[in-house]
């Protein structure tokens, strides 16, 4: 599957970086023609995937890459390094970005939207800060791409350029900005000032020669510092940003922008903290609660609301406060399954996003109320809603099984009963917030007879848009049935594993 | 009391400059300010003019038989910083005068708009 | 023969060319000898920040004599440094100024804003080069008085006001550091910096040096505009030509910094200031009150000059926080975002110069639309101001950095987060200005329809800052160096690595 042996293995990294941003700068020159625009983005995001893949085969391989850009600051270098935790994350990313561009295309034209170049330029700029942060080598380059990563977003998300655009950005870009400046620089200048190096480094970089309170207070600022991860209370960028157009909710803020977010605390943990360490750092369990506080009230939230995309946001929330429940359990099976998450939560919410999109772009519906009944309308649209909202909520026979599993299994051995008491409750809330959309959809509440359904009332998406659906949705059903290349490359990750080891170490 | 006299030329010095520092606030005629701001530099010039003078000692021309001399230093800076004190009042009046020109006058409480207050 | 002299030419030379400037009467003639002047010591300062980095320190007797007796011009790293920010901008807002000034100054006044402006740079010039404390005072007052002419020859009437205004507490200022300058020859009888130094470390401190400190410092604070004697500087800025804005925002003050930093270091020692007289506490407080209470002034404003001006303010408080850290780090650390401040603070009066240049207005209104109708110079402002926010690969992001690191080796975690905050006040008024350029609907009107892209003149030396904002931010390595040897230098003898404490 590697196409691209002949290359250096570490040029790979520089090529997964650069290749978005030539197919940004194609893109632009293609402006005028629409179809040779699109024809691009697609190409680009192909060759990007089989890059990744390529990576992926050389990490199996055990093959090291490592590239550097020189450096900024005196002993501190922009560099990159591949590491299973960043390859999974990028698999992801790029395997969605080509779903994504498919299903965008589609949208686009169908929704009949505005600076459709700037839109896709935008696009592939965050695709290319997403592949630095996959690969960066120390928090110093992670944090400069985190930042970037932010700003290229920020114009896909008020494209609409109205006023609520114009609010959400403000949320957005404040909530993002101020809190990784105020503390994810503060804590990665502590951590530079107190362990004398940013390098992610297996085991952790901090020692018994540090102060306690400093460690633990570092603990604190990088969970509330990457607000990428939305930890409550600093997760109201998230709805905000759902005015974006539905391709970009749903690669940005469903893949890209927030597993970034969550990938960074898994990197912090297991590189900056180690695994082993965080069980004796006092803040751990503090943050853990907070954690498990966000999934439950989150779930709530998603509840009240009307609006689909703000449902999913909030279903967002809660979901991603899973991956750092399982990053802060510090145990091995645990920290296993929160990697598992980013994946299977990124193909079930992708579904549910696309289908949020296609209802808007084939009906004009935006809240759940007025969906009774669509059913019959769109039923592979439905069908697909059912299975990714099964997915989330965690049930076989789909992906969002094993990584529950995981987390489950890894709460046990931390002995932290209440961990498995919320992650249960807050199925129940997934099965009360999602499940709901799609019985409606086809069982009509209101009891009125109804002539028989046939094929001529179906008003679907456009093909394009279905396609994307198709293929995540079997993703949700194959990643249930064959989890073990993922599960595989998540044991690649130092002190990460999904064997159970019996006892807590 | 020997405190006051024998420090008397530092009394002046500190008597003009609040008088000059005085006036700079309070006055509201822009030419007035120019003229505070005037007595408040000669304060200075004279703290340097009074600081070169040693007691006993004689003009500062080498001659037979005279072993003291005053400090000519501080007369010849003090000379730079007049030029410097006049040149300001030069470019602070023309400044008037233009303000004269632009507003129709020159007395601060005169001004319409607040923000154009000095 | 003539390398020697090469020490004062960035004195003589625009003091040379001044005159010429009004004799030749011609202002397309007066703007080509201004820059050719300004380029040439330019590229003299380099050559001179070379040679001290290489050698340490350049000394040159004016007219043979000997120091301490005569005049001293005296070049280190640190003000050699300065020195080539102050000619490097001068030289760019020259070039950028033929443009800028056709709309903003009434065109028989030309000449004389060239011959204002080399008098400005004359005596810049002169105070980062002398080793005379009295020399220092009259070529601040030959920079101030230019200064104050620059203002006022802005065809608003309200620039009248503000340079009278600046006039004054600039001269009450002059007059201070004045004071202290005497207040220091009473008591040590010499004026060269270096005997200063050596007499005061041997005299250990009198009530009359410490007068002399305090009226120095409050003097010294007026020019460079630290809270709470700041209150000339928004309207000068805001009612003064673009170019001059665009000048003074990234020289005057930083020139005045150096001043402070030139007589807390190597005059008086760190050990003194900060530790005898406690300055540092002082110096904090403001640095500290100024950085908030300016950005909060900043978010207020309709204008966007003052939008800019209030953010320099704030932006000075960054530096004296710097130096009032009172370690080496710390003092690097202000030195460098001197620098970058500079290159930043530029770029962005120079980009709104140009929309005053095309849409004859400074008010956030006018900026609506604009990034689609002036796009080069709205991403250049865009570049800027996320320097000035300290986003990651730009200038600002490098003296935050080692602003907060400074902050961090002293265990000084309230400050360090404080700064962090600070910059996210900056957030938001960037931001303002990058919204309604952006994202907000153009008036619709006849006079708007033929807004176009500023005249290349006026790009060029506002994307060569704009790209220096990104170059410095990516390779750190001369800049940091430059201020690393500076501060080390000036630090030489008073601190030690870990502060005075």
């Amino acid at each position: 599957m590697n196409i691209w042996s002949a290359l250096d293995p570490s040029q790979l990294i520089n090529l997964t970086i650069s290749v978005p941003l030539i197919g940004g700068a194609v893109v632009v020159l293609l402006a005028k023609h629409p179809n040779w625009r699109e024809t691009a983005s697609i190409t680009t995001a192909v060759i990007l995937f089989t890059l990744v893949l390529a990576i992926t085969d050389h990490t199996f391989n055990q093959v090291p890459m490592a590239v550097s850009w020189g450096s900024t600051f005196p002993n501190i270098e922009i560099a990159f390094e591949v590491e299973p935790l960043g390859v999974l994350f990028a698999l992801v990313a790029s395997f969605l970005w080509i779903i994504t561009t498919i299903y965008a295309i589609g949208y686009m034209r169908g929704h009949k939207e505005r600076k459709q170049t700037r839109f896709f330029l935008c696009f592939a700029l965050a695709i290319s800060t997403v592949m630095a942060i996959c690969f960066s080598a120390n928090l110093l380059t992670l944090f400069i791409f985190y930042e970037l990563l932010t700003l290229s977003t920020y114009p896909l998300v008020t494209h609409a350029s109205t006023e609520a655009a114009k609010r959400g950005g403000r949320v957005y870009l404040g909530i993002l900005l101020g809190t990784s400046v105020a503390f994810l620089l503060f804590a990665m200048i502590g951590t530079w000032v107190t362990a004398g190096t940013l390098d992610f480094t297996p085991g952790g970089v901090f020692n018994d020669t540090q102060s306690k309170g400093m460690v633990a207070l570092l603990l604190v600022l990088f969970c509330y510092g990457i607000g990428k991860a939305a930890l409550m209370p600093f997760h109201r960028w998230l709805p905000a940003a759902m005015v974006a157009p539905t391709p970009v909710s749903a690669l940005l803020h469903a893949v890209a922008v927030v597993k970034a977010g969550v990938f960074s605390i898994l990197k912090v943990v297991i590189y900056i903290f180690g695994i082993d360490n965080l069980g004796q750092i006092v803040t751990t369990d503090l943050m853990l609660y907070i954690a498990a506080l966000t999934v439950l009230l989150a779930s709530c939230v998603a509840m009240t609301k009307d609006n689909l995309k703000a449902r999913l946001a909030y279903s967002t929330v809660s979901q991603l406060s899973y991956i750092i429940v399982g990053a802060l359990l510090a145990t091995s099976i645990a920290a296993a399954g929160a990697s598992l998450h980013i994946v299977t939560h990124a193909v079930g919410k992708i579904t549910l996003f696309f289908c949020a999109g296609a209802i808007m772009v084939a009906s004009h519906k935006k809240n759940v109320s007025e969906m009774v009944g669509l059913g019959r309308q769109m039923p592979l649209t439905m069908i697909s809603f059912a299975i990714g909202a099964i997915s989330i909520i965690g049930l076989p026979p789909m992906a969002g099984t094993w990584s529950k599993w995981y987390l489950v299994v890894g709460a046990l051995e931390a002995d932290k009963l209440i961990i498995v008491v919320v992650l249960t409750i807050s199925s129940l809330l997934n099965v009360a917030y999602l499940l709901p959309l799609p019985i409606k959809a086809f069982f009509n509440a209101s009891g009125e007879k109804q002539p028989p359904w046939s094929w001529s009332e179906v008003k679907e998406a456009p093909l394009l848009i279905l396609i994307a659906l198709a293929v995540t949705t079997s993703a949700c059903l194959a990643l249930f049935f064959n989890p073990q290349p993922v599960i595989d490359l998540i044991n690649l990750i130092p002190d990460v594993s999904t064997e159970i080891t019996g006892s807590r170490p | 009391m020997s405190f006051i006299v024998d420090y008397y030329n530092y009394w002046v010095v500190v008597f003009l400059m609040m008088v000059g520092f005085y006036t700079v606030i309070v006055a509201n005629n822009l030419v007035k300010k120019i003229v505070g701001l005037n007595i408040f530099q000669t304060s200075v010039f004279i703290l340097y003019i009074s600081m070169g003078k040693v007691s006993g000692g004689s003009a500062p021309i080498v001659a037979e038989g005279i072993t003291i001399y005053s400090n000519p230093l501080p007369h010849v800076l003090i000379l730079t910083a007049i030029v410097v004190g006049v040149a300001t009042t030069a470019v602070g009046l023309a400044l008037v005068v233009r303000i004269k020109r632009a507003y129709g006058t020159v007395e601060e409480n005169e001004f319409k708009d607040k923000d154009d207050l000095i | 023969m003539f390398g020697q002299h090469f020490l004062i030419l960035p004195i003589v030379l625009p003091l040379i060319a001044a005159p010429l400037c009004i004799l030749l009467g011609h202002r397309q003639l007066a703007w080509l000898l201004a820059t050719l002047v300004s380029g040439l010591s330019f590229v003299i300062s380099i050559s001179l920040l070379l040679a001290a980095l290489d050698q340490g320190v350049l000394s040159y007797a004016v007219g043979g004599w000997e120091a301490p007796w005569g005049i001293e011009v005296r070049l280190d790293v640190a003000s050699a440094m300065v020195l080539s920010v102050v000619t490097g901008i001068s030289t760019l807002v020259l070039i950028y100024a033929k443009a800028s000034i056709e709309t903003e100054i009434d065109t028989s006044q030309h000449t004389l804003f060239y011959t204002a402006h080399l008098l400005c740079l004359t005596g810049l010039s002169g105070i980062l080069s002398t080793g005379d404390a009295f020399n220092l005072f009259v070529f601040l007052e030959i920079s101030s008085l230019a200064t104050y002419t620059l203002v006022s020859l802005a065809s608003d009437k309200r620039s009248l006001t503000a340079a009278f205004r600046y006039l004054v507490m600039g001269t009450i200022g002059a007059t201070f550091i004045l004071i202290g300058v005497g207040m220091m020859y009473m008591q040590t009888g010499t004026l060269n910096m270096l005997d200063l130094a050596d007499r005061i470390a041997a005299i250990g401190g009198s009530r009359t040096l410490n007068t002399g400190l305090a009226f120095i410092l409050v003097g010294v604070s007026v020019k460079l505009a630290l809270f709470p004697l700041h209150m000339w500087l928004p309207p000068a800025y805001t009612h003064s030509p673009s170019a001059v804005s665009a000048f003074l925002a990234s020289t005057a003050t930083k020139v005045a910094v150096y001043v402070m930093v030139r007589f807390i270091f190597t005059i008086y020692g760190a050990e003194y200031v900060f530790h005898t007289m406690g300055m540092d506490l002082i110096l904090l407080v403001l640095a500290i009150v100024a950085i908030f209470k300016c950005s909060f002034m900043a978010m207020a404003q309709s204008n966007v000059k003052t939008v800019l001006a209030y953010s320099s303010v704030a932006q000075i408080g960054y530096m004296i926080l710097g130096i009032s850290l009172a370690s080496a780090a710390g003092l690097m650390a202000g030195l460098l975002h001197v620098f970058n401040h500079a290159l930043m603070k530029g770029a962005l009066f120079m980009a709104v110069g140009a929309v005053l240049y095309r849409t004859g207005s400074v008010d956030i209104k006018a900026f609506r639309g604009l990034g689609k109708k002036m796009p080069l110079t709205m991403a250049a402002f865009v570049i800027a101001g996320m320097s000035i926010v300290g986003v990651p690969l730009t200038a600002g992001f490098v003296s935050k950095w080692y602003l907060v690191t400074a902050a961090l080796e002293q265990q000084h975690w309230l400050i360090a987060f404080l700064i962090l905050l600070g910059s996210l006040l900056a957030v938001i008024y960037i931001f303002r200005i990058i919204e309604a350029a952006y994202l907000k609907k153009p008036i619709e009107s006849a006079a708007n329809k033929d807004i176009k892209e500023a005249p290349l003149l006026m790009l060029v030396p506002m994307w060569i800052l704009a790209l220096a904002n990104i170059y410095f931010g990516l390779d750190t390595s001369l800049s940091v160096a430059a201020a690393q040897s500076a501060s080390d230098w000036l630090a030489l003898s008073t601190l030690s690595e870990g502060g005075v404490q």
